[in-house]
């Protein structure tokens, strides 16, 4: 068990990419961290800096107290999923599990108990004789995690493990990497692209994009006070509705085309400005007659989800969608007035798109 | 609709397939029946009454007894043995070091080292043979086994490298890297996971090293003088062709019996061949 320092962390390619830039992280020991952004945001490879398969161009990376730039990958106590699985083709599942625990000198009684121990937890006793291409996919992602379990590594390093599972399957085995961490308490980094496994996983979540971090928070942080309008336009699905506004002379009010709000006190200061406003689809509702911040539109599509209708429509220019309870009677083309709560919007800056 | 189908699967598949197979096998099928043909039918003209040019009624064994007794046969078959058995081995292990490297490694001037090597192999033997001849008489291997074992690799380590190369290409890098997390050194990674996983691209390499070298000519018949170091193909051709006289018999023989142990090899491994030039490998 161990924590993870990133300090200052960057990695240029030899073509000039630079990949990685000036990353500083804290994962706290048993944390379950997620590095969460869109493809070539730089996500995996900070995790394949931390597991020594690409090389650092500077920063540092310790485990526990140990300053782990320049040692190389087996000597770095860490077990690291794949997303491939990376299975040993020609090895049984039980010499797949075995593997690193005979490189590395164990007894022959010790490797068979903790395989054993391994699989049982994972359910995976009976594949033990099985070659990796007799398997499904889902037990081959459990063979992979239970080949990185059986060594007790100081932290376990996965990179987007459940990509190639069906989204009924990974929805599963979602579950299961969480039942699995909460029983064996070891700090791990977790990098997916799918915001919906990052919230749903991790104690804490790194957002990144182009090589930056842009927000480390509690899933719940990220979602309600997002640092940027990157963050905020990446967690929650649908994503947050954004629309240019500017603020009115005694700036208290947010206009723009066909919409027209009235704005929290702390906005003052950016009176004359033009601003982004960010309205998350649940924050939305259908107006009745008593609501003050609301305005008329015309719904385009009705997408009927059974626990939620989500509402298609355009606002200040831009296409906009609603989360309304499933008992609203809508339909398509029809005219519409949306509330909202002032409370639950959020603004940020035109040129930084940094929070307000 | 369903006649209509099976029409034209006989015209387009089975028809082609039939011709196609009759054209590559008759060669075999005319060297089998020569080397079985008494000398009294191989040489009488097939206007002759009751000439029967494609197939034999006395079947013998003169020919084979003859090659065996007359010349040294079981020699150059055990001298051809020996060379392709040592170059592939010598091949196998420099092109699964040098496709590995090329494959994975990333160093200065590693694509220009593997387009050198590839363009070495596309000098032509009927040039090379002749500064390697000096080499060879320098190093004084003239007329040893050696000679061969030696200079046969210059051409089988490109193409074992090329086709090596290629096929650890198609091994997903992360297999190694798991290994190297597991405990692995990269040259541990390489032997106990890499090469074991390439056991089908490393034999279709072997297969094709060894047929190769068993076939070789220009260089066995340059670099070897004594009828006793011959290998197959050129003792075949130069003590069974004395003159203008060509001893049909004999050399069908020598070339049935030469051709015997490739076909085994070949069959032996053919799955694996088969899977090493065309398959993949899945995680």
């Amino acid at each position: 068990m161990a924590s993870v320092s990133i300090r200052e962390l960057n990695k240029k390619y030899d073509n000039g990419f630079h990949a990685v830039k000036d990353v500083n992280l804290e994962i706290r020991d048993k944390e379950f961290m997620v590095l969460v952004g869109p493809s070539g945001c730089g996500k995996t490879t900070t995790l394949r800096m931390v597991a020594g398969l690409e090389e650092i161009t500077s920063g540092e990376i310790r485990i526990g107290e140990r300053v782990i730039n320049d040692l190389p990958p087996m000597d770095r106590d860490i077990a690291m999923v794949f997303q491939n699985y990376a299975l040993y083709p020609h090895k049984t599942v039980f010499d797949n599990m075995a593997f690193g625990l005979q490189m590395r000198g164990y007894s022959k009684e010790e490797v068979g108990k903790r395989v054993k121990e391994a699989a049982d937890i994972l359910g995976i006793e009976m594949l033990l004789e099985r070659k990796p291409r007799q398997l499904s996919g889902g037990q081959r992602q459990r063979v992979a995690v239970g080949r990185a379990i059986v060594r007790h590594p100081q932290v376990f390093l996965f990179d987007e493990p459940l990509s190639n599972l069906d989204a009924k399957l990974r929805v599963q085995m979602r579950v299961e990497l969480k039942r699995l961490h909460e029983r064996l308490e070891t700090t791990a980094i977790y990098v997916t692209h799918d915001q919906v496994e990052a919230m749903t996983l991790g104690t804490r979540v790194v957002v990144m994009k182009d090589g930056r971090v842009q927000q480390v928070g509690e899933p719940l942080e990220l979602y309600g006070r997002p640092a940027n309008k990157f963050v905020a336009g990446f967690i929650g699905s649908p994503a947050m509705n954004f629309v240019d506004v500017s603020i009115s002379g005694d700036g208290l009010r947010a206009e723009t085309e066909g919409l027209r709000l009235q704005i929290p006190e702390r906005l003052r200061a950016h009176g004359g400005k033009r601003l982004t406003l960010g309205v998350r689809p649940e924050a939305l509702r259908i107006a009745n007659g008593s609501d003050q911040h609301s305005f008329a539109t015309t719904v385009d599509v009705v997408e009927p989800l059974g626990n939620e209708i989500l509402l298609n429509f355009r606002a200040g220019g831009v296409p906009m969608v609603a989360r309304v309870d499933p008992g609203v009677r809508v339909k398509a083309h029809e005219n519409i007035r949306f509330a909202l709560d002032p409370g639950r919007l959020h603004f940020f800056d035109a040129k930084t798109e940094a929070a307000i | 609709m369903l006649i209509e189908r099976k029409w034209k699967k006989w015209l387009y598949f089975y028809l082609p397939m039939a011709a196609f197979i009759v054209f590559t096998l008759f060669p075999f099928y005319w060297m089998a029946i020569t080397a079985f043909r008494p000398d009294a039918e191989l040489y009488a003209t097939w206007r002759q009454p009751n000439a029967a040019p494609l197939w034999t009624l006395q079947p013998t064994l003169e020919h084979i007894k003859g090659l065996l007794q007359t010349t040294a046969f079981p020699t150059w078959l055990w001298n051809t043995m020996a060379i392709a058995i040592v170059s592939t081995a010598i091949s196998l292990v420099c092109g699964m070091f040098a496709g590995y490297a090329l494959a994975r490694l990333r160093f200065r001037g590693s694509e220009f080292l593997g387009t050198a090597i590839f363009i070495t192999y596309l000098v032509p033997q009927t040039l090379l043979f002749i500064p390697l001849a000096d080499i060879v008489r320098d190093l004084q291997l003239g007329n040893t086994p050696w000679a061969l074992m030696l200079t046969y690799p210059t051409f089988l380590i490109p193409f074992c490298t090329w086709l090596l190369m290629g096929y650890f290409k198609t091994i997903p890098k992360e297999l190694e890297e798991c290994a190297r997390i597991d405990g692995a050194t990269r040259f541990g990674a390489m032997v106990r996971i890499i090469f074991p996983v390439a056991i089908p691209g490393i034999l279709s390499a072997g297969i094709f090293a060894f047929t190769l070298s068993w076939n070789e000519f220009i260089y066995a018949l340059v670099f070897m003088a004594s009828a006793d170091q011959k290998t197959v193909p050129v003792g075949v051709v130069s003590e069974l062709i004395r003159g203008d006289i060509f001893f049909w018999g004999q050399l069908m023989a020598g070339a049935l019996l030469g051709s015997v142990p490739v076909a085994i090899v070949y069959s032996f491994f053919v799955e694996y061949y088969v899977t090493g030039l065309t398959g993949s490998v899945k995680g």
